[in-house]
């Protein structure tokens, strides 16, 4: 054991003698986050590749930091090490808590020129709802995301419904997903209708559901929230009847990371998930598919989701310059169409649908424009002070209720009495 | 003379020294500090009970709690149970028992992470390969994973088949060293294979059943890889164990001076079981 630490504390040493010299341009660490698997990684390299070709005098060191959580622990880390990250992508609903840790500034401060000043302005006002507190800008978005609605048009035609039409309301979603759910002879399911997936983000998925009765979980300012609201309480009670009343969703919760697959595997007719994972399901699918909107309670809607720039307090003017000169580009129409291209995620501003490439793309493909049409009737994604601990709060509830421990009112009532201790403190 | 000899013994010790007060006592000093010291992540000037205080509050904190001494006191006995009937299989004399060591051994040089990513889609409800066997025989499944019943049962149960395995290694070390003269001389006597087991065998690998059983322990409370990827301590923490829950707080809510309080009952808790190891349980353990 003391071998090994011998070992890591040399190599590490080593490796802060290499870094050091080389100082000649300015050199940006950016960390960022892919949260839906598949080969993101090689995309965004493929982008900073570019981008250095065309800034020769700037080195990024693009550094993939596992999921959105890891992401933040590892910016974070960075910063209290002294070795900091300039900027790097991270959860959109991180902003208070980043600033609340001091850690980052707003763009507002950074940009000079009107140019500059025009780009900050030329993003979706939905998905600038998540970067924006007290009238300034922290969060600029580059992966965004909302949840849409994937079907499978094979399985709705066998089971006699019509492939263009999917569910609209949340009554056909129970009408529908009982048709396309289908038991064996044992009488057990081997197709079920429809999964909404609550591990790892329930909250989000949540989120959609509480939109769609047009109640949001959160104020702007992060310090209060509504989980017990009577609509809230209606939306949790409609998703566990999804499972326990209909039958048209297994019970209990529903693996995130796996469910793709199973979609894919045709084991669901319906999923709701990230439209980040469009590329790949239009990649592997077997089948005919198709892309929706989620259906509507008493209204549309889907939160926002998926990862924003932020640029860290801790960087000296070049390096600021730097990173700014980097999120334009990274944001840019051109970048952003061909980012959205190749995932599924959004085009950031409307201009970048304007951009052949993707104009053509979604005239061949208009599963592609979905998310966008979408953003009309999103609401922001869950974001408060201490945003880790009250997210988990609603986590825990939503989980507790899906799996039958305890009623949509007990657990709300107590995930929002729990919430309210921890938020008083930043009313 | 003197003199010069206990400098050069503490010359001698120094690195070693270095390297434990740097990344052990210092550590667990400032841990410690922090639990009266700090505030989230930030440090205040006068020390406080506040964050003691939270624990009596907080409602995770005793499901967490008996989830991890449930994990230890299954996966602890289970495993050295296995562990001891895999080694007596393995040794005996039959043919391809390399083939077989090997296979027991295999799932050990196995990362955990690699190990929880396969499982995952073993206990996946509807394309797993577990409820694909079950509906062979026309069972309809469970959400292994899913259900707050079962989940923790279900990491349980990865654990013990990846633990087995690496003390049978132990075990079987140990069995070759026990003297075959005590099994001929049973033989005369006439000894049923039972009271061989329970007269020589196991009294003779007590100091290797101590020595798995501090490593084991230490594991139930050390290992917490695989709740990344298969649970993440959920469905509404019915799989949450301590030490995952600690880097929840140290990382997830940033709440790093209630992870350091945390962290202090994770050392109560193991300091106190290493006592009661050493304490009581080694003076049964016979030494030849």
């Amino acid at each position: 054991m003391w071998m090994n630490k011998v070992k890591t504390t040399v190599i590490a040493g080593a490796l802060c003698a290499l870094a050091a010299p080389a100082m000649a341009n300015t050199e940006l660490t950016m960390f960022y986050p892919v949260a839906v698997g598949g080969a993101l990684t090689k995309i965004v390299n493929g982008i900073i590749a570019d981008f250095e070709t065309a800034n020769p005098d700037i080195d990024v060191n693009a550094i993939y930091a596992g999921n959105y959580n890891d992401a933040r622990v590892k910016a974070l880390a960075a910063l209290q090490s002294g070795d900091p990250a300039q900027l790097s992508v991270m959860f959109s609903i991180d902003v208070h808590e980043l600033m609340d840790l001091d850690a980052i500034v707003p763009f507002d401060d950074v940009v000079t020129t009107d140019e500059e000043k025009a780009w900050l302005g030329s993003f979706y006002p939905a998905l600038m709802e998540n970067g924006v507190v007290d009238g300034k800008t922290y969060g600029v978005p580059f992966q965004r995301s909302t949840i849409v609605m994937y079907y499978n048009k094979d399985l709705f035609r066998e089971a006699g419904l019509d492939p263009e039409k999917p569910p609209t309301t949340w009554d056909e979603l129970a009408e529908m997903g009982a048709a396309l759910t289908k038991k064996n002879s044992d009488g057990n399911v081997e197709q079920w209708g429809a999964m909404i997936p609550s591990t790892a983000y329930p909250y989000w998925m949540f989120g959609a559901l509480t939109k769609q009765q047009g109640q949001v979980l959160m104020n702007q300012d992060g310090n209060e929230t509504y989980f017990n609201a009577p609509k809230v309480v209606d939306a949790l009670n409609y998703w566990k009847d999804l499972g326990s009343k209909h039958g048209v969703m297994p019970e209990g919760t529903i693996e995130w990371g796996t469910l793709r697959q199973n979609f894919l595997e045709q084991k669901t007719a319906i999923m709701w998930h990230s439209t980040g994972n469009l590329t790949t399901v239009k990649k592997n699918a077997e089948f005919d598919f198709g892309v929706a909107m989620l259906p509507g309670g008493s209204a549309l809607g889907s939160p926002t989701g998926g990862g924003n720039f932020y640029l860290f307090k801790d960087a000296t003017d070049e390096e600021r310059a730097a990173s700014l000169k980097l999120v334009q580009f990274m944001t840019s129409p051109e970048q952003a169409a061909l980012w959205s291209k190749e995932t599924g995620y959004m085009g950031v501003s409307p201009a970048a649908y304007e951009v052949p490439e993707l104009a053509e793309y979604v005239e061949s493909f208009p599963p592609a424009a979905i998310a966008r049409d979408q953003l009309q009737h999103a609401t922001a994604e869950l974001s408060t002070h201490q945003a880790g601990r009250v997210r988990k709060l609603l986590d825990d509830a939503i989980q507790s209720v899906l799996s039958g421990q305890s009623t949509s009112e007990e657990a709300l009532n107590s995930a929002q009495k729990q919430a309210d201790r921890i938020l008083s403190r930043y009313r | 003379m003197q003199l010069s000899r206990q400098i050069q013994a503490w010359l001698l010790l120094l690195p070693a020294l270095c390297l434990l007060v740097a990344f052990t006592h210092y550590p667990v000093v400032k841990t410690v500090a922090r639990s009266f010291f700090g505030f989230g992540v930030q440090w205040e000037d006068a020390a406080s009970l506040d964050n003691y205080r939270y624990l009596l509050e907080d409602e995770v904190l005793g499901q967490v709690l008996y989830n991890s001494f449930m994990y230890a006191a299954i996966t602890v006995p289970v495993s050295i149970v296995l562990a001891i009937a895999m080694a007596l299989w393995v040794n005996s004399k039959m043919r391809y028992k390399g083939v077989l060591r090997t296979a027991y051994f295999t799932p050990t040089i196995l990362p955990m992470i690699s190990v929880a990513n396969i499982w995952l889609f073993f206990y996946s409800p509807e394309i797993g390969l577990l409820n694909k066997l079950l509906a062979l025989v026309g069972h309809s499944g469970y959400n292994w994973l899913g259900d707050p019943s079962l989940s923790l049962y279900s990491l349980m149960a990865m654990t013990i088949w990846k633990e087995a395995g690496f003390f049978m290694i132990f075990y079987l070390a140990a069995l070759q060293t026990i003297d075959t003269n005590l099994y001929h001389a049973a033989a005369i006597e006439n000894a049923s294979k039972w009271t061989v087991f329970r007269r020589i065998t196991f009294p003779l690998l007590m100091p290797t059943t101590l020595f798995v059983l501090v490593n084991a322990l230490l594991n139930a409370f050390k290992l917490v890889d695989h709740l990344f990827i298969l649970t993440k301590g959920g469905p509404n923490n019915s799989s949450n164990l301590l030490l995952y829950y600690i880097f929840e707080n140290a990382f997830s809510f940033f709440d790093t001076a209630y992870a350091a309080v945390l962290t202090v009952v994770l050392l109560v808790i193991l300091v106190v079981l290493a006592l009661l190891q050493f304490g009581v349980i080694e003076k049964r353990v016979h030494y030849r």
